[in-house]
């Protein structure tokens, strides 16, 4: 169906599609209100994303260095090549503790590798102890935004998901009483865990140190009181020096949720005394993008600001997207994965540019976005039709004749085909007209206009004199 | 000053109003624009569904139109970002004209402040203002504050209309989102197009707007289909149109 279908139906609810646009909104607008309260937001934004391009411009140099710097510290490093790989080694860890019981604190890349129903067949118990994928993880469906991954639920939904799973009381939507419920639930769960399982914000190349940014302190617990650690981190996460972590965790927290800074930033230098600490370091795809013209995605620190501003996602949802990062990043990053079952994502999207303006590492997105078009058209992959008619548009704008005669037929049609026949199934204006009226045609052009104008001026040197 | 008049196709074909006010604005400053005869499109459409090969050939024909004319003036700020920020796998970067009827192609705001430096235009307009600020206007080409971006910046639009007597401007909740239009995108994607729009409309009904305007004729034409579906007694005029009838041209 992809993603025009998937909107559509998101839409039809209309009270529904108001209330997540809204909502999002509220976020935008939060950050917004943080940005303006930091007088150097935009050199922090140039700074930040110069930092980025030096790391991917010395990629593998900075790995090396973070992986020297994180074994000295004690952590046994790993190298994923794809998502396979990293769930293997990640199983591999378990067996070799004998774990059954994981808990996870949010990472988009184990949603990326599909760590969790992987895991599940092999017998493991995975928890995920942030309350938003905890949410959607007993409702059986993927995160729908990367940062608020149950922005799509109702409260009155999560008192629905909570009664059934956690038994709480029927009918019950309290925000404090559902987050206490989940609370006590997920202390049990951290209890009896074997292992934590967290994602990384920054992997700080100098120190070999992570740094994992959370708002419940969740990502703590997990590896906090289980022995044994394993931090998965794509190797975009990279940054040189513990000094450019300011720069970054100032813009972060503002840019995702409006917020001055995460309540945890936790820093990670090696296991506990007598404890494992592992880092998994995935490619799946990276070093390719690394290579190509879309290498500016990689900068991406995963605030989502970018969703909350995009006009489209806060109107279609996060699932319309039917990717693991939805919104304007995603449509980058997911076709250049997989094309064929993702090619309609950059064309969700009016080249608005809200997403470059907010970005907070200025990832131009929406040029991104217009160069992905012209890379799926290079497959084959825009659709036939579509292809079909751009060909037809692009011989009558090449004959200057062409053009006028054909603007003359479709103004003329319009002017005598009846209503019912303009707006019908049959004619290529059914889907404008669905809620829109298709413009009135003037009689004549503006060039046919221009052209008598000018003539009656040459000829009219006696004639009156024009108003001015 | 050798000026060109660069008319978006839609406009010559459905907006000829808004062309002609163009021409009459100009005018009134003393500005005699031409109009070469051979412009048609500046490819946009086929750019933005990825077609670059369909694209080319209407880049190459916009340079070689407009060669040689020391500005190009469009009552479009998307049609002149394509020009400016986009022909780059269109053109040959190294080609000099191309290069310089790039950079001289204007949008009709920027000429008459930057070039033309106007400061203020005589005229009245009694009516309660919406400005719509078009994506491609103000976040390719600056026109005016984009709201993301910490920094000020003055809506050029609004310092040329600001000037008539007696006319007013909306407040709106959301002062820069985009109205859906986006081309093919109005077309692929109808449901999430057109409830941008509605919300758009929305905004302007709350803030009391008689007159809707923007420097895109294209978010217009969307916005304007919406309000005669939905017969609200709303106007919408290019701002050209609205500076040539308050000036009484």
């Amino acid at each position: 169906m992809g993603h025009p279908g998937l909107a559509a139906e998101f839409t039809a609810n209309r009270e529904r599609a108001q209330w997540h646009d809204k909502a999002l909104w509220f976020v935008r607008e939060k950050r917004d209100r943080m940005a303006t309260s930091v007088p150097e937001w935009e050199l922090l934004r140039e700074t930040a994303s110069a930092i980025k391009q030096h790391v991917q411009s010395l990629m593998a140099d900075y790995l090396e260095e973070f992986e020297r710097n994180a074994v000295k510290n004690g952590v046994i490093v790993h190298w994923a090549a794809d998502a396979a790989e990293h769930n293997r080694i990640v199983l591999s860890i378990l067996q070799k503790h004998n774990a059954t019981r994981l808990v996870k604190s949010k990472s988009m890349l184990t949603e990326e590798c599909h760590l969790n129903p992987y895991l599940e067949q092999n017998g493991i118990e995975v928890i995920d102890t942030d309350l938003g994928e905890r949410i959607v993880q007993l409702r059986q469906e993927p995160p729908s935004h990367i940062v608020l991954p149950a922005i799509h639920i109702r409260k009155e939904e999560v008192g629905e998901c909570f009664h059934e799973h956690l038994g709480t009381e029927k009918g019950a939507s309290d925000p404090k009483y559902l987050t206490e419920a989940a609370r006590n639930h997920l202390r049990s769960c951290f209890c009896r865990a074997d292992v934590g399982l967290t994602g990384v914000n920054f992997a700080i190349a100098e120190t070999g140190g992570i740094v994992i940014c959370t708002n419940e302190g969740n990502a703590d617990l997990g590896v906090g009181l289980p022995p044994v650690h394993i931090a998965a981190m794509g190797m975009e996460k990279l940054i040189p020096r513990a000094a450019d972590l300011a720069v970054f965790l100032r813009l972060l927290a503002r840019s995702a949720t409006g917020q001055p800074v995460t309540t945890y930033s936790s820093h990670f230098h090696g296991p506990r005394p007598g404890c494992e600490m592992h880092i998994v370091i995935v490619d799946n795809g990276r070093s390719a993008i690394l290579k190509s013209e879309f290498r500016r995605s990689l900068d991406c620190i995963r605030c989502g600001a970018c969703m909350n501003t995009c006009p489209v996602y806060r109107r279609s949802g996060g699932h319309s997207y039917e990717s693991t990062v939805p919104g304007p990043i995603g449509s980058i990053l997911t076709p250049l994965q997989t094309p064929e079952k993702h090619s309609t994502l950059p064309f969700a999207c009016s080249l608005c540019g809200s997403c470059t303006d907010v970005c907070p590492v200025k990832i131009p997105l929406h040029h991104q976005l217009f160069a992905m078009r012209e890379h799926l058209d290079k497959k084959n992959l825009i659709g036939v039709g579509k292809k079909l008619q751009m060909k037809v548009l692009s011989a009558v704008f090449s004959r200057t004749w062409l053009f006028n005669l054909a603007g003359k037929v479709a103004r003329t049609a319009l002017r005598v085909t009846p209503r019912f026949l303009v707006y019908s199934r049959l004619t290529p204006a059914f889907q404008w007209g669905r809620k829109r009226e298709i413009p009135q045609a003037p009689p004549k052009s503006f060039r046919e206009l221009y052209a008598e104008r000018q003539a009656s001026r040459r000829s009219g040197a006696s004639a009156p004199p024009d108003k001015h | 000053m050798r000026v060109a008049l660069f008319i978006p196709c839609y406009v010559d074909q459905f907006y000829p109003g808004v062309g002609l006010a163009t021409v009459a604005v100009l005018e009134a400053l003393g500005v005699e624009a031409e109009f070469p005869v051979a412009q048609t499109c500046c490819g946009q459409p086929m750019a933005n569904s990825g077609c670059m090969d369909e694209a080319r050939p209407l880049a190459t024909r916009f340079v070689s139109t407009f060669e040689g004319y020391d500005y190009i003036v469009s009552p479009s700020g998307s049609c002149v970002s394509m020009v400016r920020n986009h022909y780059d796998h269109l053109v040959d970067p190294e080609d000099g004209i191309a290069t310089a009827v790039r950079s001289r192609t204007v949008e009709l705001s920027e000429f008459l402040l930057n070039v033309l430096k106007v400061k203020e235009l005589q005229g009245r307009f009694p009516y309660q203002v919406g400005l719509h600020q078009s994506c491609h206007g103000l976040r390719e080409l600056r026109l005016g504050p984009c709201s993301e971006v910490m920094s000020s910046r003055d809506s050029m639009m609004q310092q040329l209309l600001g000037g008539l007597r007696d006319i007013r401007f909306s407040q709106l909740s959301r002062r820069d989102e985009c109205c859906g239009f986006g081309g093919t995108f109005a077309i692929a994607e109808e449901a999430v197009s057109a409830m941008m729009g509605e919300d758009r409309i929305n905004d302007h009904v709350q803030a009391g707007t008689q007159v809707l305007t923007a420097g895109d004729m294209s978010c217009l034409m969307h916005l304007d289909g919406i309000i005669r579906r939905q017969k609200l007694p709303m106007r919408v005029m290019h701002f050209a149109e609205i500076l040539s009838e308050a000036m009484g041209l």
